[in-house]
Order: structure tokens, then sequence, then C-alpha cells
């Protein structure tokens, strides 16, 4: 049986047959692009949204806070520019620019990743810096008053509340990612967009090659939300606690279970 | 007299806004001192400059005779001897009651897990709070994390604490167990400042009370002569007001 005379469903099975194995592959190439770049992304988002969530002390001299001043300027412009661009072009700007300007050949997966990275970045940039503008400001104030310094109050206080707060924005640019990593074709980086061209310009099957390749995105995606909203509910804690015994002296015995909407009210 | 804090021509102002004007006053050991005055008149901003949460316009604030607006003693340092409650309490809602009342003994005053540990179960059971180690904030009453306040400020071994209205947020059901909490600290020894509008806690508890208005000290004395035999007569115009309330 030629391809011409398969029915639609016998199309999309023969796809699978032949090139189960470059879909995988591409899958695996995207997913793995889509976490890097996503962890590395929320990495440069939370180093630039604190700089820029940072106020000059009232004791710094003037050195210190036209310092300041200057890298905030510039990683505004970085912000405002990578999320001002599409990432194609940006793609095609590093890629070439730096091979034509400073002769350096980026490998692809390289490219890829810092393409990516960088551009998540610059959301997650505004994200974190939301973020932490939305913790109550009486957090802060509650740990500056038992002495905690400004670096101890952002690492044990207000960044693991910016981060609960800001998590469904990065399980939001961790899908966007899995999706958009397709731009990443234009400098041939083989992942699933990719396959997808392959198989397609290969059989002249476009509609059972689409149906094929966004059935396997929806189930990347939609696994990755799923996930998240778990680590969500994990970070979250129980919703209700243990309430100690009262043996003061023996915490560790028995704990009997105490239900949050008996218990506690606002 | 054991002084711990003198306070020396206090200014503060918000733009233009004279918010303190030329405050004086002295906080020695065992003293409990509540500090009233209509909304307005600069009672929090007092405190928050005392605890450097606020910038000082001018003045002096001397922590055992060493002037902490100069920079003669290290802010953060400065702070662990000096705590807070607040009316919002500001717990911290990323960890439990118990952590709360830790992070600051491990982290600031560099103290093992372990004395931490135990310190805190000593303050919280002081506050009657010691069943409820494992919840988070979001989990207790407004009277319940109060409790828990104080004894997160208790824990760093204060000589002062400093209390910003710590029941004016709280359901009338539960102004009762919080001020309990602060008549036994007084009742320890502790030495603390109070601002409040709780004149039956000002009268019987405080050893003296302060009376704001405008920003400046109207009248300052022991409870008896305060409340019985106000000098001012804006003093009593407000107590007048008050009672009738
Ligand atoms: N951050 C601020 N900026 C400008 N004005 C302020 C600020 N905080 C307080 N004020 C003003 O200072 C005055 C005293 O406020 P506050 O100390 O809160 O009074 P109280 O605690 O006695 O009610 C008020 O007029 C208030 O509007
Ligand atoms: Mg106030």
């Amino acid at each position: 049986m030629t391809i011409a005379e398969m029915n639609f469903f016998q199309r999309m099975l023969y796809i699978l047959e032949r090139y189960g194995g470059s879909l995988a592959k591409g899958a695996a190439t995207t997913m793995a692009i889509a976490i890097i770049c996503t962890l590395l992304g929320c990495v440069i988002g939370f180093a630039v949204g604190l700089v820029q969530t940072t106020e000059p002390h009232k004791k710094d001299d003037i050195v210190k806070r036209g310092v300041l001043k200057v890298v905030k300027v510039i990683l505004t412009a970085y912000v405002e520019i990578f999320r001002g661009t599409p990432m194609m072009l940006q793609a095609a700007f590093i890629y070439y620019g730096m091979s034509q300007l400073f002769g350096i050949n980026l490998g692809m997966w390289s490219a890829a990743i810092i393409i990516v990275s960088v551009n998540t970045g610059a959301y997650m940039a505004e994200t974190v810096r939301g973020g932490i503008l939305s913790v109550d400001p009486g957090q802060s104030e509650g740990a500056r008053a038992i002495g905690m310094s400004h670096f101890q109050t952002m690492l044990l206080v207000i960044l693991p509340q910016a981060l609960r707060n800001i998590m469904p924005q990065i399980g939001n640019n961790l899908i966007i990612n899995i999706k958009d990593t397709c731009v990443l074709s234009i400098i041939g980086t083989v992942e699933l967009f990719f396959t997808f061209r392959s198989i397609s310009g290969a059989l002249y099957t476009y509609f059972e090659a689409a149906t094929v390749t966004m059935i396997i995105y929806f189930v990347l995606t939609f696994a990755c939300s799923r996930i998240l909203r778990y680590a969500e509910s994990r970070m979250d804690g129980p919703s209700n606690f243990d309430l100690a015994t009262t043996d003061t002296l023996a915490f560790t015995s028995g704990l009997t279970r105490y239900d949050e909407k008996k218990g506690g009210t606002h | 007299m054991d002084e711990i804090l003198r306070i020396e021509h206090l200014v503060k102002t918000f733009g233009t806004n004279e918010v303190l004007r030329d405050i004086d006053f002295s906080v020695s050991k065992g003293d409990v001192i509540s500090i009233i005055g209509a909304s307005g008149s600069g009672k929090s901003t007092l405190l928050r400059c005392i605890n450097m949460l606020e910038e000082s316009t001018g003045g002096r604030i001397l922590y055992h005779g060493r002037n902490i607006l100069a920079g003669e003693l290290d802010e953060d340092q400065y702070r662990t001897k000096v705590g807070m409650v607040f009316q919002s309490f500001n717990l911290f809602n990323n960890y439990t009651v118990l952590e709360n009342c830790i992070i600051g003994q491990t982290h600031v005053l560099k103290r093992s897990r372990d004395a931490a540990r135990d310190k805190a179960l000593e303050y919280l059971s002081k506050v009657g709070m010691e069943l409820y180690i494992n919840a988070k904030p979001r989990q207790l009453s407004g009277g319940q994390k109060q409790r828990v306040a104080i004894a997160r400020a208790l824990a760093m071994d204060p000589e002062v604490l400093l209390f910003d209205e710590p029941t004016s947020a709280l359901d009338p059901e539960m102004v009762g167990e919080v001020l309990d909490v602060m008549k036994d600290l007084a009742k320890s020894g502790m030495t603390m400042l109070v601002v409040t509008h709780e004149m039956a806690f000002a009268r019987d508890v405080s050893t003296r009370v302060i009376y704001m208005a405008e920003g400046r000290i109207e009248e300052e004395g022991s409870p008896k002569e305060l409340f019985n035999s106000p000098k001012s007569p804006r003093t009593k115009e407000f107590l007048s007001r008050f009672m009738q309330a």
C-alpha cells in the first residue's frame, strides 16, 4: 500500500512507525532546551529583578549610587530590547552575527540555549520584579526588626515568597518555551518542529504530520502544567497542621491532627 | 537607674510635614512606658525612628550612651537589642510558627539550631502557642499571630520591646489574650514601650505614660498623675473624650 492509498489514521500510524524515533528525538531536544532555558532564564530573571528592586542605601556614597544607576539602565535596555523583538530574529542576529562579526561559530546547542535563556530572562526579570514588589512590605520590616541584614531579608523571607507568587508565570514561560523553540529551526536546531517539517517534506502528508506533532506538543505542555501545579501545592504545604501534644517537654511524641477549617480564622 | 535608651531632640519630617518635633525622653531598665495620643500624632513614627525603620531627620538616639543615628553602633546589631511588635504582626508567611521564632536566632545571633529551638519553645510556651509550632501564619487567628510575633521578638533576647498598637488589628474577643501576655511580660521585668489605645493597660500596667499631640510630648508622668490629675488642658480633653468613647 502506498501512502496515497492510505486513510488518515493509517498515514498517522505510518508516520509514527517510520519517524517515531526522530519525533522522540525532536521532542527530547525541545524539552531539554525548554527546561534548561526556563531554569537559566529564572536565574537571569532573579538576578536582574533583584538589582532593579534594590534601592540605594542612605549611607552609600556617590560612586556606589552611580554604578547602581548605570547597571539599572543597562538592565532595563536588555529587558526592553529582548521583550520587544521577535525571538526568531534574535536567533538569527546572535547566531549569524557572532560568526560574521567575531568569527565565533556558536554550536547549534549553545546558540539555542543562549538565545532562549536570554529571552526568557528578559521576561522573567519583569515577573520577578513584580513578584518582589507584591510581597507585603511588612514582611521585610518584620525581618529587619529582628536584625536581619538586607541580604538575609531577601534570601530568607522575600525571595521565597516572590518565587511562590510567580510560580504560575514560571510555568507559563516553560510552556511558551516548549512551543517557541520552534523558531530555532531557523538556525538548524533539530527540535520537534524541525522534525515535523522534515517528515511532511519527505512524505507530502502535511495534515497527518501536523496532527501527530500537535498531539506531541500538547502532551508535553499539558504534562508540564500538571507537574507545576503539583509543585505549587507542595510549596504551600499541607492545608492542616499537626497540633503538638500538651507535653511540652517531648515534642516528638504523638501528634494529633488539627483541621485548618476548624482552627484558625482570620 | 539603668538607662537603656535616651531620645534627645528627635525630629522627623516627611517632606514639609513635621511629624516629630523635639522629642525628649529616656527608657530605663524595667520601664513599661505607654504612649497614648490621637491618631496621626506621630506615635508610630516615633517607634519606627527608635527602631530605625524610619530615618530620623534630626536629634540623637543614645543606646547605652552611643548615638545610633551617627552610626556608633551597627544598625542590625542594635535592632536585635530593640525588638518590635507590629500592629499587623508581620510574621514570615513562608515559615511555620516554630521556624518564625528560630530563623532570627540562627541567622542573626548565630545560635545553634538546638539552642534556638529550645529558646523558641520556651517563649512559645510562655505565650501559650506551643501547641501550634507546626502551623503556618495563615492558619492562625489574629490573636494567635500576635502572640507568636511576641515570642519571635522575645527569642532574640532584646533589652527593650517596642509595641505599635499590638491589639488594634484584632477582633475584640482576642484583645484580652494578647494583653494578658503583655501584662505577664511587664510583671517579669521586661522593658517595654507600648503605643496603645487600651487605656486600662496604660493606667494599670505601665510605670509611665506619655501623651503625644501633634508630634510633641504634651505630658509625661506616672499613670496616676496623668489619668487622675493631668496638668495640660489638652491631655485632659483627650482623656475625657477617650473615656466617653
Ligand atoms: N511614610 C510617610 N510619608 C508621609 N507621611 C507620613 C508617613 N508616615 C506617617 N506620615 C504622617 O505622619 C503623621 C503621623 O503618623 P503616625 O506616626 O502614623 O501617627 P500615629 O501612629 O500617632 O497615628 C501623619 O500625619 C501621617 O500622615
Ligand atoms: Mg500608628
